[in-house]
């Protein structure tokens, strides 16, 4: 043991490290509240409850909109050239099967990454940096290309989707765009934010 | 009775108490600087300048500003057409804004040219390079603020950009927002760093800059360190008083300032879009993404950077990580320059090249930032990337081939 003038050098250092490691911790449990009241609040949470659509009014070519979660939810009746076109787009497709889990329920996990193959019910967030992207339904307009079928353009980043929302190649969004849980309330009432009783 | 520092009277009463003497004379009238400080030496004493237009207007819009989703943008309209004085004193914060960004870049670039980052101010640029990424943090939250289109949506690709580190991303940004989606959340708590906790954190800054530039003296146009050749007093020979002989200086620069201040406030403060963006107009829908997207005209290099990178095995975070590598590398460069000229008068050719170089590509990408992208637009985005890039990668190599000329005992000065 080492002593100067009757100090304990090492009982020092032993209270000195002691007290260090009994004040970090408290320093680490106080800061958890403090990081934790960042997390999305109760009311916040409860904010996202489903939403309904009526898609009675819905023509064939016609997108509609609702707010669900405070994103843009869309739904998007095609017609039946729109579904011909979607198998010839293959090729030039990122993830064409929609083999990214992540991105649409199981039950949307199809060609036509949908419940009913002419609806269609999407997040219509880009999957690159969250900007709506534009819906370009018409076929070979000058900016886009004489190949261009119809579809979603992202102003932000000049990404591009199919009318199923599957990513093209060589696009800044590295996945398809997501296909929210919803279910068929009846022919023409969509209930999103839920799966399929059956599902 | 007379202290250590000589004072009697009230002064001396003080000094006793309180170093105020000790300081003074430490950081001003006793502080010797080089005499040969140019036009480039301006720049940061205008950014301190800026940063307390900052703080004052600052004070003065939260009096009349709410931050909350549903009022901040009516709030600031009030402020702009109800409040007396209220649009000159947010064009003053508006403008100040991109100001303090110019005034920053020019410092910097000064740095560069006279190599003031190298031994022994290492610690000088690192605490610039932090007060640099603390602007820009303060800069981003504030632009929340009015809550309009370019508002919203400009927050809404940024705090995106850590959705895309792996794992962790899609829960941290929640965690930035508070809420799944940009909201009255994701405002007040920027309104509450933005107003608090940065400014604190900015102040502390530069108070630490300043404290290190005065514990080993300001660096100047020939490179040459002026404590070498000291008189029998100990003061430096080529140094003279920052006070007065630089403040009197510096106030010729404030006034020059203020002059071009002042024309953009009162004529162009809006400054065709690149200062305030015409989409904030429109206030905040989270449901309609404005046709063009582009952040202010200072973070508009980075943001080129990042949308020059491509998608790559499944995700985007390449972008993110280049665009924050553009900034990171800034710390490294006092270890990157191997030189031992730190003037860019005395330094050879390829230096001057890699440079230009530099300058160049962060100019265009600057200017590629704010406009839309097309595939010509990326590919020189891309190729300004790896400019910007290779600057920092050729640094390390220059003093194998580089001809200096030789540095001279003393300062030059007509």
């Amino acid at each position: 043991m080492s002593t100067v003038d009757d100090v304990d050098l090492g009982r020092r250092r032993f209270l000195t490290a002691t007290a260090t490691v009994v004040g970090g911790v408290g320093v680490a449990f106080v800061a958890v509240p403090f990081l934790k009241s960042w997390s999305p609040s109760e009311r916040a949470q409860a904010a996202g409850a489903p939403v309904e659509a009526d898609i009675s009014k819905l023509e064939e070519g016609a997108l509609m909109t609702v707010e669900w979660r405070g994103k843009p939810v869309w739904l998007l009746k095609r017609s039946q050239k729109m579904l011909d076109d979607l198998a010839s787009l293959k090729n030039n497709l990122l993830d064409p099967n929609s083999e990214m889990a992540s991105q649409q329920p199981k039950y949307a996990q199809n060609a036509t990454r949908s419940i009913k193959p002419e609806v269609l019910v999407m997040v219509g967030i880009c999957t690159h940096l969250g900007c709506s992207p534009t819906f370009r339904p018409e076929i070979a307009p000058a900016d886009l290309g004489p190949n261009w079928k119809g579809g979603f353009f992202c102003p932000c980043h000049g990404s591009l989707f199919d009318l199923a929302g599957r990513v093209y190649k060589g696009v800044p969004a590295p996945s398809n765009m997501e296909v929210p849980a919803y279910r068929y309330l009846s022919d023409t009432r969509v209930l999103i934010g839920v799966n399929p009783e059956t599902a | 009775m007379a202290n250590t520092q000589g004072t009697t009277g009230v002064l001396g009463w003080i000094d006793e108490r309180f170093p105020l003497t000790k300081m003074i004379r430490e950081h001003l009238t006793e502080y010797y600087a080089p005499k040969n400080f140019n036009f480039w030496y301006f720049f940061g004493s205008l950014a301190l300048l800026v940063l307390v237009n900052q703080i004052l207007t600052g004070i003065w819009l939260t009096m009349s500003y709410k931050p909350s989703a549903a009022d901040a943008f009516a709030s600031v309209e009030y402020i702009m057409r109800d409040v007396d004085w209220g649009w000159l004193i947010r064009y003053m914060h508006s403008t100040g804004a991109s100001a303090f960004f110019l005034m920053v870049y020019l410092h910097m670039y000064r740095a560069l040219i006279y190599g003031s980052y190298k031994k022994p101010r290492e610690l000088i640029w690192i605490f610039g390079v932090v007060i640099f990424l603390c602007l820009m943090a303060e800069a981003f939250m504030g632009y929340l603020l009015p809550w309009g289109q370019m508002s919203y949506w400009g927050a809404q690709v940024i705090i995106n950009l850590f959705s895309a580190i792996p794992i962790v991303g899609p829960d941290l940004s929640v965690w930035i927002r508070g809420d799944y989606v940009i909201s009255d959340a994701t405002l007040n708590r920027f309104f509450s760093l933005h107003v608090i906790a940065l400014p604190l954190v900015l102040l502390g800054l530069v108070v630490a800059h300043i404290l290190a530039l005065h514990e080993v003296g300001s660096n100047n146009p020939d490179g040459v360190e002026i404590k070498k050749l000291k008189d029998e007093k100990g003061i430096p020979l080529d140094g003279i008083p920052f006070h007065p002989y630089y403040t009197v200086k510096d106030l010729v620069g404030v006034m020059v300032f203020f002059l071009f201040f002042a024309v953009v406030i009162f004529f162009m403060p809006e400054m065709g879009g690149y200062f305030l963006e015409h989409p904030n107009f429109d206030p905040a829908d989270s449901l309609k993404t404005p046709p063009h997207i582009a952040p202010v005209w200072y973070f508009t290099p980075f943001y080129a950077m990042l949308r020059a990178v491509p998608s790559f095995a499944g995700t985007q975070v390449w972008g993110v990580l280049v665009m924050g590598a553009a900034i990171v590398i800034l710390f490294f460069l006092p270890w990157l320059d191997r030189s031992p000229v730190k003037s860019i008068r005395y330094r050879g050719f390829s230096f001057k090249l890699i440079l230009a170089a530099f300058v160049v590509s962060f100019l265009v990408l600057g200017y590629l930032g704010a406009l839309p992208t097309t595939p010509a637009r990326t590919s020189l985005a891309q190729i300004c990337t790896i400019i910007y890039f290779a600057f920092f990668f050729l640094l390390p190599f220059l003093p194998a081939f580089e001809k200096t000329k030789p540095v001279p005992e003393r300062v030059t000065w007509k």
